[in-house]
């Protein structure tokens, strides 16, 4: 099971969870999850997010793998200039 | 409307060729000469980017016409090393990294050549104020500045 | 530690050779986006429209049909519909649909047979506008009746109520504000605004489009990222990607304004519609300003608690920007930047994207960063001073440090701040006397910097020199760089490589330059290029001395034996391989692809004094500072000249730039002379130290540098000015006017 930590304006969709459990190997395994968990986080990710993996911001790599060990942050989507 | 015949000399060359009446200057060189290393930053003066020497002044050529080149003596960046020897403030522009995307660059080195043909030792407040109509973005002008004095205080020792 | 000398480490990174493309750019030889001419080329020029908000009634092109010398007229028919998302903004804001929906919004284009013609042509064209009411400020944008620019547009994220224009909401945040507040000893609260600003390259977008009746096309174009322009040119246009070829010429410029198309698409479409005869468009001045991307402007409420010591106990950011008629404008990023520098127990922040009836926003060095900087660092030089504290301590006091946890979530890897404010403090500009009328102000500023898609490649020649192929453009000098790096690792001198930027039929998908990403990601792909390279080479050496390829390493250029177990045989070295590849298994070459992680944020510290003419409200800077976490300067002038870039575009958003909008939303200053950025004569040296703390992530360090720079400008002038005259101004610029009105009320 990895924890992975949402953002507190996605609250709404999840009834009031921030940090969720799912059971996932990888990042795609893990969004795919919390879609079944929490529907209504759908659309928002597919406008685009980004991860933070201990730290590491990059965008979503479904093929990712992912650890119970691992510290999981969802952000919104960046992009630079 | 057709075109006017113009015959000038740019970097010591006889040359010729065609410029409709609202062809500046700039326009002539980059397009009519292909001498593109003169840039158009803005079309209305305020850059520099466009900076050549007419009859040894400074002006920017997009503030003048094609035909008003008839008769007179250009310079422009691509005239400013003797073959491969580099003018000295072009040697300092890259030892100094005085460039970081080098748009500015041809103008600015025309406008510095310009200055210390006139001034041999200006302070840092003259360099300046002279190079105030060549905008830059990249830099922030600190490089240029110490390129260009730099420069100076080579071209005095050699004089 | 701050660098001074080359570090001993290394034989190459460090130093300061002169770049590859030198000679080139001071000569003028160098190829921007405009200085490319091709046989039976067409120019071409693009009407855009005159409101800022308008109803496309009817266009009327019948007077320009007849023209001689026009070849090609296109407007929005000629675009394929069914787009949706950003495909459609994209093309919506290359060409206008049912509405104009800014001053400069594209409504047709032309091509002919000389650049007056197409000038002259597009006068002909007419165009029955209704005009619509318009709405150009962010909380106007927001408010119950203002005008609607898209129903629709919002996202799921936003909440039941909101106005239309308002099309994404961020929230997120940790701990209990409220009680953070309870704990603090002084609780502020301020209002901060900044206008909208444009990344000014002195170079305007230009190119020049070829494309066929069988979708097959070519583009020569100056941007930061070819690969973008590609996809988005043909999702516009409805091609298929790889049919399209993009070669990125030099460019003069970009600050994150060249990483999106504006007005490619359009050279294209007439190129077809001409025939397939090549099309050159380059944008004026007024064009470039008015309808190109500038930044958001942004209105921002902050609230920050803190104790009479000096430690922040709680902060509430509510952010709203406005990207142009589009979402897109960059309220998340300046809300997660906000903080960052510090460690607070509670955080609440609040965003909201709104539209406006403005150009399209681009991105624009480090894109939200600087504003919000610009009211948190003036919102805690405020209550310093308030409570007699020190700047520069209550910085240190509450610095963020490696593994701390981020104020936008995750944990921080190996960060520098520390070491940042540490050799800012030590710095001598800290102790210069300060006369009348001067003031001397500090802020600290942040940026996480990007990996993104990479795909790099190098190649063996035949004498042993080596090519490097990259994605990322050079906008200031990452060849030289890449070259030092690919010395470094190969051992042979820095003038044996050559890098290219690569066309896109040559490579795997890159991003742009921007991110600070280059010398981070295509340096890092090339190191993993150049090791397979390595091992490939050290393998034909081992077929030669017929040992295991285990055995052989490679060193200072030249494969040898791993050990003296291994056998003994004298260096191969890269030329002796190289001559021979040919007869060893054939060429040598190296490629790899990733979108790499291990980005290494970069944290500044800026210094500024200025001096205030009481009399005209002018503000000189007499002293400018900036420290920046490099992890690891890889050639050290060039890091110097992007923390001098940034700063000094930083200082035009403090003290001169801005949007100016009349009451019929046109844009007032669409040129250099009233959209007055800073010249030489405005400025002194600006001093700079690179620290490096080492990025791990990276083989040989490196933090990307070029955006952190222009975020603390904005607040180290607000409070240096206030330093100096005792007035707070709170909406950017500070301009001498503003300043001057704002000294006499006191």
């Amino acid at each position: 099971m990895v924890t992975v930590n949402l953002w507190s304006g996605l609250r709404r969709f999840t009834d009031g969870e921030l940090a969720i459990q799912v059971e996932a190997q990888t990042i795609g395994d893990m969004l795919d999850a919390l879609v079944g968990k929490y529907p209504g986080l759908g659309p928002i990710f597919e406008d685009g997010i980004s991860v933070a993996i201990d730290g590491d911001v990059m965008p979503a790599d479904t093929s990712k793998s992912i650890s119970p060990e691992n510290e999981i942050f969802l952000l919104q989507q960046m992009k630079g200039g | 409307m057709s075109k006017v015949h113009v015959s000038t000399t740019v970097n010591g060359e006889a040359v010729e060729f065609l410029a409709d009446t609202r062809d500046s200057l700039l326009d002539s060189l980059r397009d009519s000469l292909g001498l593109t290393g003169t840039k158009e930053g803005c079309g209305t003066g305020d850059c520099g980017a466009c900076s050549v020497r007419v009859d040894g002044t400074l002006v920017c050529s997009c503030l003048m016409l094609g035909v008003e080149a008839q008769g007179k003596e250009i310079e422009t960046i691509e005239g400013m090393a003797s073959g491969d020897t580099l003018h000295p403030l072009q040697q300092k522009f890259i030892e100094h990294a005085a460039l970081q995307c080098g748009f500015c660059t041809p103008g600015i080195l025309v406008a510095s050549k310009a200055l210390l043909e006139k001034n041999p030792d200006p302070t840092e407040e003259e360099v300046r104020y002279w190079l105030a109509g060549n905008l830059c973005r990249c830099t922030g002008y600190d490089k240029i500045i110490r390129a260009v004095m730099d420069a100076a205080e080579e071209m005095r020792g050699a004089a | 530690m701050a660098k001074d000398t080359n570090t001993s480490d290394f034989r190459y990174i460090g130093s300061r050779p002169a770049r590859p493309d030198g000679l080139d750019k001071v000569t003028g030889r160098a190829r921007y986006g405009a200085d490319i001419a091709a046989a039976n080329m067409l120019h071409a020029a693009v009407l855009r429209s005159p409101h800022a908000h308008a109803r496309i009634v009817k266009i009327d092109t019948s007077k320009v049909e007849a023209l001689k010398g026009v070849k090609a007229i296109v407007t929005r028919a000629d675009f394929p519909t069914g787009l949706t998302g950003e495909d459609w903004d994209l093309q919506e804001n290359t060409m206008a649909g049912e509405r104009a929906l800014y001053d400069g919004h594209a409504v047709a284009a032309i091509a002919a047979t000389s650049p007056h013609i197409a000038r002259d042509a597009v006068k002909l064209i007419e165009v029955e506008y209704e005009i619509l009411p318009h709405v150009i400020d962010v909380d106007d944008a927001m408010a119950d009746g203002a005008p609607v620019i898209r129903e629709g547009a919002a996202n799921k994220t936003v909440p039941e109520g909101m106005h239309p224009n308002v099309v994404k909401y961020i929230e997120f945040g940790h701990g209990d504000v409220e009680d953070g507040f309870a704990k603090a000893d002084l609780v502020m609260e301020r209002h901060y605004k900044t206008e909208a600003t444009h990344q000014g390259y002195i170079e305007p977008h230009a190119c020049m489009a070829q494309l066929g009746a069988d979708g097959k096309g070519e583009m020569w174009v100056c941007t930061q990222g070819h690969w973008y322009i590609r996809r988005m040119c043909a999702a516009v246009l409805g091609l298929d990607t790889a049919q399209l070829r993009v070669t990125a010429s030099e460019i003069g410029g970009g600050f994150g304004g060249k990483t999106t198309i504006f007005m490619e698409p359009l050279a294209l479409a007439l190129s077809r519609k001409s025939g397939g005869r090549p099309v050159k468009l380059v944008m004026s001045r007024s064009e470039v300003l008015r309808a190109t991307g500038p930044t958001a402007s942004a209105s921002m409420d902050v609230k920050i608690g803190m104790t009479k010591d000096g430690m922040l106990t709680a902060g509430v950011a509510n952010f709203r920007m406005q990207g142009g008629a589009f979402p897109g404008s960059p309220v998340d990023m300046a809300l997660y930047c906000a903080f960052a520098p510090y460690q607070v127990p509670a955080l609440q922040h609040i965003g909201y994207d709104v539209l406006a009836n403005r150009p399209k926003c681009a991105a624009y060095r480090a894109p939200g960063s600087p504003m919000g900087a610009f009211a948190v660092e003036s919102l805690i030089d405020e209550m310093a001073t308030e409570l007699g504290l020190d700047p520069m301590q209550v910085r240190m006091k509450n610095g963020s440090k490696s593994g701390d946890q981020s104020s936008y979530g995750p944990k921080f890897g190996v960060i520098g701040l520390e070491e940042t404010l540490a050799a800012t403090q030590a710095h001598p500009n800290l102790s210069f006397p300060l006369g009348p009328n001067q003031g001397r102000g500090i802020a600290a500023g942040y940026w996480f910097n990007h990996g993104g898609e990479t795909s790099v490649s190098v190649a063996l020649s035949e004498d042993g020199t080596v090519q490097v192929s990259v994605g990322t453009p050079d906008i200031g000098g990452s060849r030289a760089s890449m070259a030092l790096m690919a010395a470094e690792t190969l051992g042979i001198p820095y003038e044996n490589v050559r890098v290219n930027i690569a066309e896109t039929g040559s490579l795997g998908v890159n991003e742009p330059t921007h991110g600070s990403r280059a010398t981070f990601a295509s340096g890092k792909a090339m190191h993993g290029a150049l090791t397979q390279a390595i091992n490939e080479m050290c393998r034909r050496a081992a077929g030669k001395w017929k040992i295991d390829p285990e055995a052989v390493e490679w060193k200072d250029g030249a494969a040898v034996p791993a050990g003296p177990n291994a056998g003994q045989f004298p260096p191969m070295t890269i030329q002796e391989i190289a001559r021979k590849m040919k007869n060893t298994g054939g060429p040598i070459s190296g490629h790899h692809e990733s979108v790499p992680d291990g980005v290494g944020d970069s944290f500044g510290a800026h210094v500024v004094d200025v001096e205030v003419d009481p009399e005209t409200g002018h503000t000189k800077i007499l002293r400018y500072l900036v420290v920046q976490d490099a992890g690891r300067a890889i050639h050290p002038s060039y890091v110097e000249g992007q923390y001098q870039g940034g700063a000094v575009q930083g200082i035009g958003w403090a003290l001169n730039e801005e949007y100016v909008y009349d009451d019929m939303g046109r844009l007032q200053n669409p040129i250099f002379l009233d959209y007055r950025v800073p010249v030489a004569s405005d400025l002194p040296m600006i001093d700079t130290v690179i620290v490096e703390v080492p990025n791990p992530g990276h083989p040989f360090g490196v933090r990307g540098v070029g955006e952190t720079g222009i975020t603390p400008p904005l607040p180290a002038i607000a409070n240096a000015v206030a330093a100096a005259t005792g007035v707070r101004i709170r909406h950017l610029p500070i301009t001498p006017t503003k300043l001057l009105a704002a000294i006499k009320a006191k």
